[in-house]
């Protein structure tokens, strides 16, 4: 009996931890979602919620199902891999209901986000330096976006 | 692009383990070495350390508090961190430091500690009074119980506790030389030998913490330094540095002799971007000088005031080898590029979460928790306590 009269303090501090983890599960009861771990380690909720999400993007089947003359330019120009909503930005609004129109672009900004210069980019890759390049000045002011290679021999 | 040479690919331009991520395992690399020189006493029976046994339990918890603070200002949102103890991923070793560490905290330290000072807690509670009775009372647990079977039963308890402490307390350090080791992608990183070189540098590093620690509280207090202790201490970082450094020598060694296809990479990065913390401050000034000192120490027959101030030197310049380590295997596993093409820079910013200011309030902030569990909770000698009284005591 004296064991248990003089290891009673160690009871006391297991009682400490024992109540802790009772603790911790009550809590991790409540703040785990329900459905975490049904697929993995992930709330599977989570996926029903995602695909609820409002489409943004119409893809570009549906642009060139009215923009086919656009697209004949695009396929023969250097963009031709390009997406429409790459550029455009996401266009589902405006493709069920095209009176919505598109926002206009600003192609001194646009352009430069894949076409600025750097070291990491293949030397293959189109890119400059807008400074030097044009000073600001709109590069579909020279380049049809579409389709950006001039043609009377200038920059491709 | 400024600090960029050669070729980088984009994502590895930017460091993104900062110096935060070099505190961390500094931080936890001294709760191991600060409990590995408390198990000399407990399980090794080294009586001449004695003196520090609590005081490196103490200064072990104190840095354990802080050690998950970088990670936490690295990552942000603090908040989400109990996620790790609610889903715990058992395939991340990241995610499985969070019950390494938990356990470690409350099973090992803060239990040991518990054990080791119940007399004193009980004996504080009665002595005391007001908002410190309380705090020492909820500390008892309701129990006042401290009769001689009692002890004993603690005494055999804790054993028991440093016993399975001091594995844990590898497996905390191992762990964090494991995340490093274990990346097959870095080949700065990627060593079997790295848990291993963190465990031994970790014992380094918080054996001579707690050697400073002793010497300045002793200061402090105006006690003098019992030199048996810090002699035996020094002598125990001595022969583990030796351990220690022949571990990097053989890491490096290997890495020369095996000369994979990342190795011409890796060496101008050490003769260039890594030189100054590698080979001049870890390897020359941070190794080879404490080194030479403690040996010299320990062949020689020099005076106390000496000693100590060798032990002293030492004990800072290990901080500095140490520091410079984790800097060395942090920092310099994200300057070079995976094409073994380029190297980056890595600019700390200043007044950021992540960054000096931020390194140096964490570094701090464990002394400032040790300097309340030392009011808290005295770690002492007996014999310095009735030193005290006596030297309180009027005289008739």
């Amino acid at each position: 009996m004296s064991l248990f009269k003089d290891a009673g303090h160690l009871f006391r501090f297991a009682f400490l931890f024992v109540v802790a983890f009772f603790v911790f599960l009550v809590v991790r009861h409540f703040v785990v979602p329900k459905t975490f771990g049904e697929y993995g380690h992930y709330r599977a909720a989570a996926i029903g919620e995602i695909a609820a999400h409002p489409i943004h993007f119409a893809g570009h089947e549906t642009c060139e199902t009215c923009h086919a003359d656009i697209l004949d330019v695009k396929k023969a120009g250097k963009h031709a891999g390009v997406n429409c909503e790459a550029c455009h930005g996401p266009l589902a609004n405006h493709a069920n209901d095209p009176s919505i129109a598109p926002p206009k672009l600003d192609t001194a900004v646009l352009c430069i986000r894949c076409h600025a210069v750097s070291a990491a980019k293949p030397k293959g890759f189109p890119q400059i330096d807008p400074a030097q390049h044009s000073g600001g000045v709109p590069c579909e002011t020279c380049h049809q976006p579409h389709s950006p290679a001039i043609q009377t021999g200038g920059a491709k | 692009m400024s600090g960029v040479e050669g070729y980088m690919y984009p994502n590895e331009i930017t460091l993104y383990w900062s110096v935060l991520i070099v505190l961390y395992p500094y931080i936890t690399g001294l709760v191991a070495g600060a409990f590995i020189l408390a198990s000399l006493v407990r399980i090794f029976n080294v009586k001449a350390v004695a003196p520090t046994y609590r005081l490196a339990l103490l200064t072990a918890l104190a840095f354990l508090i802080v050690a998950p603070l970088p990670l936490m200002f690295h990552l942000g949102h603090p908040e989400r961190s109990p996620e790790m103890y609610f889903t715990p991923h058992a395939t991340s070793a990241m995610a499985m430091f969070g019950y390494v560490y938990m356990w470690y905290l409350m099973a090992v330290l803060v239990f040991e500690i518990w054990l080791d000072y119940r007399r004193d807690i009980v004996h504080l509670s009665q002595s005391t009074t007001g908002l410190k009775r309380l705090l020492y009372r909820v500390m008892t647990l309701g129990s006042d119980n401290v009769s001689p079977h009692a002890l004993a039963i603690d005494h055999k308890v804790g054993w028991i506790v440093t016993l399975v402490g001091i594995p844990s307390a590898f497996i905390l350090h191992g762990y964090v030389g494991f995340i490093f080791g274990s990346l097959k992608s870095n080949p700065w990183w990627n060593s079997p030998l790295m848990p291993v070189v963190f465990i031994f540098s970790a014992m380094v590093s918080g054996i001579a913490a707690v050697l400073l620690i002793y010497m300045f509280t002793a200061k402090m207090r105006k006690m003098p330094i019992d030199m048996p202790c810090v002699d035996t201490t020094a002598m125990y970082l001595f022969y583990i540095f030796i351990l220690d450094f022949s571990l990097e020598m053989l890491d490096l060694i290997h890495r020369v002799y095996e000369a994979d296809e990342s190795f011409r990479t890796l060496n101008f990065m050490v003769h260039t971007k890594l030189y100054f913390s590698q080979i001049v401050l870890q390897i020359c000034i941070g190794t080879l000088v404490p080194l030479l000192l403690l040996a010299i120490v320990q062949v020689t027959n020099l005076p106390a005031i000496i000693r100590k101030r060798i032990y002293v030197i030492s004990g800072c310049l290990v901080q500095v080898a140490v520091f410079s380590m984790r800097w060395n295997v942090v920092i310099g596993g994200q300057l070079f590029s995976k094409s073994f093409l380029g190297y980056t820079t890595y600019k700390m910013a200043l007044v950021t979460k992540e960054g000096l200011l931020m390194a140096i309030f964490l570094t701090l902030l464990p002394l400032a928790i040790l300097w309340v569990l030392l009011k808290l909770l005295p770690p002492w000698p007996d014999k310095e306590l009735a030193y005290i009284e006596a030297a309180a005591a009027p005289t008739t």
